[in-house]
């Protein structure tokens, strides 16, 4: 290959684009620095369909109520099976009246009328464009979820004598220290090779304004509250870090009163669909089509649905455990695929102390404690009476899927999590948080027995052996859901599959 | 002349923010990106009742439903072979993650020696070479036998 010359970017785009599918041209984007807008075009044009043909689908969440909602949309005839006895998978809300169940634990939610906690995905970015163009098309009503707080809080037990900073004075601590720095440099021609004399003026102007620096070059005006060292400490880079993620940016939206909302949405278009409390228990196809083999959870009874098509959104720490005829490279890929945990834990407190005595309005206050974080409600702001805060979202880092917090988490009794996480909260707000709290509710989902696991965990390697063999159409079968996306972990990704599987399904049974 | 002013702004970037550009693989939602300071106890009974417990419970029986089990830990004959669990922690499989960035080495020896011998009857420790024995070849992951 000595002839060989780099491919231009929009070759190497169009080259993924081809390989990949939309999903991975997006997430190709994103990494390659362009501003990345989801790849979404408006709904599928799924014209020509089959009179008559059958499609069933596996699991009422999003991905597979959103298939059952176009495939019906272009004249395909379409029945769901469902394990639990809801719709709407991790698209979830609880609220007062509520039975979590999880393997070992049953609680009760006592949460007052229109508080709720959303155990899974709970915030919606701006460039999620395939999520909020059907909340706009189903009537979901977004409001504004508050992701970044300057009059948050950081607590890192290493700094500042465990006692936790304001963001907005480390932010522009850091900002301060790190202006400073870079301006010794310059001044001292340390970096005279690295810049031209005119960039260098410049660099100076822009540190001494972003800085906020003094003449002498310093950062030593009225604003600073810690030293460098003391700065160091709290690592609020790795904060800052996070709001600049670009799928941590603001915008962000919620549906109003729960995510819920959107889940009840479609269910409200495909609900009479819906086969509920129904175990699949073996997935056969042939030339002719689909054979899905069941067992009704409540009365024990076997059944048996069969259809042309098939589109399979069981997760695959459960589709791993049934038997499926598909190709053994797409086996070995469900099989390939391990699952991150998260727990979330909702915390009602008699009064909205955060906001009344912090000035604290929704956002989220970091801690390297096992909890992760807590998070302030944006929904109801200056409302009266009892509120529902985030009292621990564990999950991994941007580099690592995974965290010890939620395992910890979920490894305890229900009980034992709400007291963990009433002490490990209480270093934010020392004198409310056990005096006002009132009840709670967690969600440990490697406890949770419809999924065992909160998300699939993919690397590059896994993505490069399994990833096309996860997501190709078997035949008469094709999977769909966040696992089978570039945007894992998040709706959007559940969608954006969504509407890739069943795009590869009505070419396959248009050409049939 | 661009060239310069391109190697400047990488470098302020790289200085001013943490890289947090998704990497292919993770572009998942997440916390914060705060690494947590959470440590685990040593030992192995330890680690089993804060991590592992989180899946398996407490007594090491799993749970579920036929088709979405957790496999019990009690009484399993795959962890005759002390290599079989040193897989799964090293890579993960179905509901569980690879352990690689959350446990030492030692850690998860010690874990596994105490699966091993507490709920089941294999005394044979685990020890850190075993870990780098089998960590070296890049073995397959074994087959899912989830559900036994």
């Amino acid at each position: 290959m000595t002839d060989f010359t780099p491919p231009t970017r929009r070759q190497l785009l169009t080259m993924i684009g081809k390989a990949g599918g939309a999903a991975a041209l997006y997430q190709a984007m994103t990494v390659l620095g362009h501003a990345a807008e989801s790849q979404f075009r408006g709904p599928p044009q799924l014209t020509g369909a089959r009179p008559g043909a059958r499609v069933l689908v596996l699991g009422a969440g999003l991905a597979g109520m959103l298939a059952a909602y176009e495939l019906t949309k272009a004249g395909y005839a379409v029945q769901i099976l469902e394990f639990q006895d809801r719709t709407g998978g991790r698209n979830y809300t609880v609220r007062g009246g509520d039975t979590i169940t999880e393997l070992g634990s049953t609680q009760k939610v006592q949460f007052a009328p229109g508080n709720y906690l959303n155990p899974g995905p709970w915030r919606l970015p701006y460039h999620h464009r395939t999520v909020l163009h059907y909340c706009q098309e189903l009537g979901v009503e977004l409001e504004h979820f508050a992701q970044l707080n300057h009059n948050a809080m950081v607590h890192s037990k290493d700094a500042y004598g465990g006692k936790p900073q304001r963001y907005r004075d480390l932010y522009v601590d850091y900002k301060g220290h790190v202006a400073e720095l870079l301006a010794k440099a310059l001044n001292a021609g340390a970096l005279d090779t690295a810049v031209t004399v005119e960039d260098k003026a410049r660099l100076l102007e822009a540190m001494r304004e972003w800085g906020v620096l003094d003449k002498a070059m310093t950062y030593s005006k009225g604003l600073k509250v810690g030293t460098l060292r003391d700065t160091l400490q709290t690592k609020v880079w790795e904060t800052i870090g996070f709001y600049a993620d670009h799928t941590m940016q603001t915008t962000m939206f919620q549906p109003k009163g729960g995510m819920d909302h959107i889940g009840k949405a479609f269910a409200a278009k495909v609900a009479h669909l819906v086969r509920l409390n129904t175990r699949v228990t073996r997935i056969a196809q042939d030339h002719a089509g689909v054979t899905v083999n069941w067992t009704d959870t409540q009365t024990g009874a076997a059944g048996q649905s069969s259809a042309d098509w098939l589109v399979c959104t069981i997760p695959a720490t459960v589709l791993g455990q049934i038997d499926v005829q598909v190709s053994d490279a797409k086996k070995a890929a469900i099989r390939a695929l391990p699952y991150g945990n998260s727990v979330k834990i909702g915390l009602e407190m008699k009064r909205r102390f955060w906001e009344t005595d912090y000035a604290i309005y929704g956002g989220h206050s970091f801690t390297d404690q096992p909890i992760g974080l807590i998070s302030y409600p944006s929904g109801n702001w200056f409302g009266k009476g009892p509120a529902v805060l985030l009292g621990a979202y564990p999950f991994g880092t941007g580099d690592n899927p995974f965290s010890l917090g939620g395992y910890m988490l979920s490894a305890m009794s229900p009980e034992k999590r709400l007291a963990a996480a009433l002490e490990q909260g209480s270093v934010f707000h020392p004198a409310e948080y056990k005096a006002e709290f009132l009840s709670g509710a967690s969600v440990a989902w490697s406890r949770m027995p419809w999924i065992l696991g909160c998300c699939a965990a993919w690397t590059e390697d896994s993505r490069a052996a399994h990833y096309q063999n996860l997501v190709s159409l078997d035949g008469r079968v094709v999977l769909a859901g966040e696992h089978c996306s570039y945007y894992g972990c998040w709706q959007e990704g559940a969608l954006l599959s969504s509407l890739d599987a069943i795009t590869r399904l009505h070419q396959r049974a248009s050409a049939a | 002349m661009r060239r310069t002013i391109g190697l400047v702004a990488t470098a302020a970037a790289t200085l001013l923010m943490a890289a947090t550009l998704a990497d292919p693989g993770f572009a998942q939602d997440h916390g914060g990106q705060m690494k947590t300071d959470a440590t685990v106890a040593d030992g192995g009974q330890a680690i089993f009742e804060q991590i592992c417990a989180a899946c398996h419970m407490a007594d090491a029986k799993g749970g579920g439903t036929p088709g979405a089990r957790v496999p019990a830990l009690a009484g399993n004959k795959n962890l005759a072979n002390k290599d079989y669990p040193i897989i799964l922690l090293l890579k993960g499989r179905g509901g569980m993650p690879w352990f690689t960035g959350m446990l030492s080495k030692a850690q998860i020896a010690q874990v596994i020696t105490y699966v091993r011998g507490h709920f089941n009857d294999y005394h044979d420790p685990v020890t850190e070479a075993d870990i780098d024995r089998v960590g070296s070849t890049n073995p397959p992951v074994p087959d899912c036998n989830c559900g036994h």
